[in-house]
């Protein structure tokens, strides 16, 4: 088998041991290029049968537009039931990424929704896109990472994780999150991706868009929540997203790469990593630990 | 070079073509703390380009702020992830990292080398093809490295490499070399691995690492470490052997499809091939090997596939789906190796959840025949297993499951043992052999059986299983309560410390291990008693739950009444009866329940009595009322 072969065996193998073992699963869809394939691979799995969970996008009220509606397409096509949920306290106290900082907004937005909707609709597993070679912290984490009856994780008293076996015990109300892409790296998704023809949000390909430059990245205007600081102006540049996230906490590359092939390219040359477009965990040292402790993806 | 930039900036499409074909290899780097893991794999993602110009920033931030290399880059910062290890400076669990070359993608297991850290050792081999053992140039072969040998031959690595590390700081001198690897050579005879290459390097200088550095090992021929890695063997038997694919999910979309999902253990199938299920026995043939790109002809080993069947027979999820004419062993005794990897020790007789693939099922270990001493390799006698600790143990299951030894296959040979309450992941096993006794004993079909037997006597049998700290009234109780039975005119008999701690129980004393033993060998009596159609009652401590739960296991739905006498530890002090708190006060009474040996209160006991309540008789009454149930013989 080729390393995407077995890649992707692993992934359905994951996938199968969830459901078979778990009452109430969910999928977290993120819209972005992993949770695409991540997709794609529970179609597979569970072919002929329509994947027996529901897709759930925690919404931050400040995605792009255009990934909204390639997530409803997405849904539409493919039969996937889709729920939707929004911190609706956040919106009301008028919680916003430009006014609030990063850190505080991310922690409402999105930690806070996403343990609201767990909450809500009483999951018992629930699937992450989340890869070991995204960041540090990832490295460490189990494929079946446990979580308290508060979403909580901690590092240091995690389950041992031998051959493929996992563990899936839990009491009421405690959970697990999986992840089925852990082992995956990001050159293996844009290689699984073009080999499957996947498809993904536009704006991974490169077009000329709206961008204004703010803290040494480029923001795309993506409505008019955005507001220009003096200084600032908009210019028109042949950008795309090598990420994606919240419109105005995701930087844009330069780049005339309109297709997958020099898309990978440029990734394979570039000599930036990817989590770098994110303003998140700049925040600290060690942040994104911290924030999985409190329950974040 | 790890890639080709040439091709990558000239013809992307002849890249991604050829990065099609590439394979993957597993492997785990183990040595002892400070022999340099961290900093290899580091070099190892320096040197194939995969560390970024902003993770490089960081990096040589980190580096002078807690690096210990001075001014140098120290590349073991790349890899440790979670801040509490950063600043101990030790890295404390398995990290798993990723490059790839033209050749292959590579995931590596990055384990700590510090002695209470076994398991994670084991955790980290487990999936690994290849094993890079590191050994210090200044230290040889230490102690470390003879465990570490031990636990990848364990979890079945055949391959390794022993890198002797730190090169630089003994002058590149080949006699250090070649005396180590000697050294090594005279431990390993026993580990049975099938190939051992010896490797000089300097994981911090960078030499022999991605190619070979004639300048300071000119006497060294090869080959370089990732030269090595890149062409090394792998997975080519797995194919070959008999086929097995447990069963993780049955696919029933609509009536007229029933597939079997799961991926393949071992060996290959193709439509039209017979297969059988050892646990029925019942046989069929492929009908299809159904993908989401159109069906398959042939499917092999490491595939994770969806099998319909030409007959309708009944599977389901934990039964192994295996070649008719080679057959797996099909057992619910055997012996097998087990890691402990839980601070509360193993205890033979406590039950377990027994996890194999996709198949669970509760198990007690029956013997611990012996402790292995990693060090020396030399069996030792124990009665538990502490964490970090291996041992060669008899299990007994409640049903019997398909296995091969681990030697021929590690895939359908391993299994991990769950604590039933905590649910925390507290064993790994390695199956050696089925006992023979689990295939010999047939139940006798006993013509008279446990309703034959309660009808003669007019009622349900059934077991209260009082249990309460010493002093807290169950002995009591149980006696009240039997005498209420006994004048319904129901045929009971009572267990309790009196008649079977000084006979049958006589040679087992309080620490867990004889606890746990104690309370199993009640359990099992009071079955026998059930089966005989008697209401049993026992007054144990019986302080754990999970042997009241295996206790519960053994019995029928409705035959255990579990009953926790209540009872404030101040006021079974106080009363005291047979001054034992007093005792163990003093210090000259060990392991007393509630005082130095917890007590684990049911979480949902059938009946709570408030055992302090000085009104024994109207207790004992309202038992009897809420057993009422039990004791009519409708339903």
């Amino acid at each position: 088998m080729t390393h995407l072969e077995q890649l992707e065996a692993e992934s359905i193998h994951i996938l199968r041991e969830v459901v078979a073992e778990f009452e109430n699963p969910v999928m977290l869809y993120s819209i972005g290029k992993d949770s695409s394939v991540m997709l794609h691979l529970a179609r597979k799995a569970f072919y002929p049968a329509k994947p027996p969970f529901p897709l759930m996008h925690v919404d931050t009220t400040w995605k792009f537009r255009e990934m909204i509606e390639f997530r409803d397409r997405m849904a539409r096509e493919c039969g996937f039931d889709l729920l939707i949920h929004t911190n609706e306290e956040g919106v009301r106290q008028g919680i916003s990424p430009f006014t609030h900082g990063s850190a505080l907004y991310t922690d409402v937005m999105k930690t806070e929704g996403l343990k609201q909707a767990l909450d809500k609709y009483k999951f018992d597993a629930a699937f992450g896109g989340a890869r070991r070679d995204e960041e540090k912290s990832r490295a460490k984490e189990r494929i079946f990472s446990f979580r308290s009856e508060t979403h909580r994780w901690d590092p240091k008293s995690q389950r041992p994780e031998l051959w493929n076996i996992y563990n899936a015990k839990v009491k009421k109300g405690e959970s697990i999150r999986a992840f089925p892409l852990s082992n995956w790296t990001e050159l293996d998704i844009w290689q699984y991706i073009y080999l499957e023809q996947i498809p993904i949000v536009p704006l991974y390909y490169s077009k000329v868009r709206p961008v204004v430059e703010r803290d040494g990245m480029l923001i795309m205007v993506d409505d008019d929540r955005l507001k220009l600081l003096p200084g600032e102006d908009v210019q028109m540049k042949s950008v795309r997203f090598r990420t994606l996230g919240c419109y105005p906490l995701t930087g844009a590359v330069e780049s005339t790469a309109d297709n997958l092939p020099e898309i990978i390219q440029e990734m394979l040359l570039t000599r930036t990593s990817e989590r770098q477009g994110r303003l998140i965990d700049h925040d600290q040292a060690g942040s994104m630990e911290k924030k999985k402790q409190e329950g974040y993806f | 070079m790890a890639h080709q930039s040439e091709l990558i900036a000239k013809d992307i499409h002849a890249y991604l073509k050829a990065q099609q074909e590439k394979s993957m290899l597993r492997f785990i780097t183990c040595g002892s703390v400070d022999d340099g893991k961290s900093t290899l794999i580091g070099r190892l993602l320096w040197d194939s380009k995969l560390v970024f110009e902003d993770q490089l920033a960081a990096l040589e931030a980190d580096s002078k702020r807690v690096g210990t290399q001075g001014e140098e880059i120290d590349y073991a910062l790349l890899l440790d992830g979670l801040q509490a290890e950063r600043e101990q400076g030790i890295t404390i669990d398995v990290a798993y990292r990723f490059f790839s070359t033209d050749k292959r993608k590579f995931i590596v297991a990055d384990t700590p080398g510090h002695e209470q850290y076994t398991r994670n050792m084991v955790t980290g081999a487990s999936t690994a093809d290849v094993a890079v053992i590191l050994i210090d140039a200044r230290k040889g072969v230490l102690t470390q490295t003879k465990r570490h040998s031990y636990l990848v031959s364990l979890v079945g690595i055949r391959k390794v490499v022993v890198a002797i590390n730190k090169m630089d700081l003994v002058g590149y001198d080949q006699n250090c070399f070649e005396q180590i690897a000697q050294d090594y050579q005279a431990i390993a005879g026993v580990l049975g691995f099938e190939e051992i290459t010896y490797i000089p390097i300097s994981a911090l200088k960078g030499d022999n690492i991605i190619s070979l550095t004639a300048s300071n090992m000119s006497w060294y021929a090869g080959p370089a470490l990732l030269d090595y890695l890149e062409t090394v063997q792998i997975g080519d038997t797995r194919s070959v052997q008999p086929f097995r694919m447990r069963i993780q999910w049955v696919n029933r979309p609509n009536l007229d499809f029933r597939g079997f999902c799961g991926t393949i253990a071992s060996g290959q199938c193709r439509p039209g091939d017979p297969v059988v299920v050892p646990s029925s026995g019942q046989q069929s043939r492929i009908a299809r090997i159904v993908t989401m790109d159109g069906d398959l002809e042939l499917a092999c080993a490491g595939q994770s596939i969806t099998l319909t069947l030409e007959d309708e027979i009944d599977v389901s999820r934990g039964d192994m789906l295996t070649d008719p004419n080679r057959c797996p062993g099909f057992a619910n005794q055997f012996q097998a190796k087990i890691v402990w990897l839980n601070e509360n020790a193993l205890l033979p007789g406590r039950s377990y959840l027994l996890k194999a693939g996709s198949s669970v099922t509760p198990a007690q270990i029956s013997s611990l025949k012996q402790r292995i001493n990693v060090c020396t390799f030399q069996d030792e006698s124990g009665k538990t297993l502490s964490m970090n600790e291996i041992g060669v143990c008899n299990l007994a299951l409640d049903r019997a499951i398909a296995f091969d030894p681990y030697v021929e296959n590690r895939h359908t040979g391993n299994f991990i043992l769950i604590d039933r309450f905590t649910n925390a992941t507290v064993g790994a096993g390695m199956i050696d052999f089925a006992l023979r006794r689990a295939s010999n004993i047939h139940w006798q079909v006993l013509e008279v059986d446990k309703i034959a037997r309660a009808e003669m006597k007019n009622q349900k049998p059934f077991v209260l299983w009082f249990t309460g700290l010493s002093g807290s009234g169950k002995s009591t109780l149980a006696n009240l309560v039997e005498q209420k039975l006994h004048s319904l005119g129901k045929h009971t008999y009572l267990l309790d410390g009196d008649n079977v701690r000084h006979g049958l129980n006589r040679d087992l004393g309080f620490t867990d291990a004889d606890r746990v033993e104690n309370v199993r060998r009640i359990a099992e009596t009071a079955k026998l008693f059930v089966d005989a159609g008697l209401i049993v009652l026992t007054a144990f401590i019986s302080p754990f739950r999970s042997e009241r739960a295996m206790a519960r296991d053994i019995l029928e739905e409705a035959e255990f009444v579990e009953i926790f006498v209540d009872t404030p530890l101040e006021v079974c002090e106080r009363r005291d009866p047979k001054g034992l708190y007093k005792k163990a006060r003093a210090g000259e009474l060990k392991n007393f329940t509630g005082i130095d040996s917890d007590y684990e209160v049911p979480e949902r006991p059938e009946i709570v009595v408030n055992g302090a309540n000085a009104d024994a008789d109207n207790l004992a009454e309202q038992i009897i009322q809420k057993v009422k149930k039990n004791l009519s013989l409708g339903n």
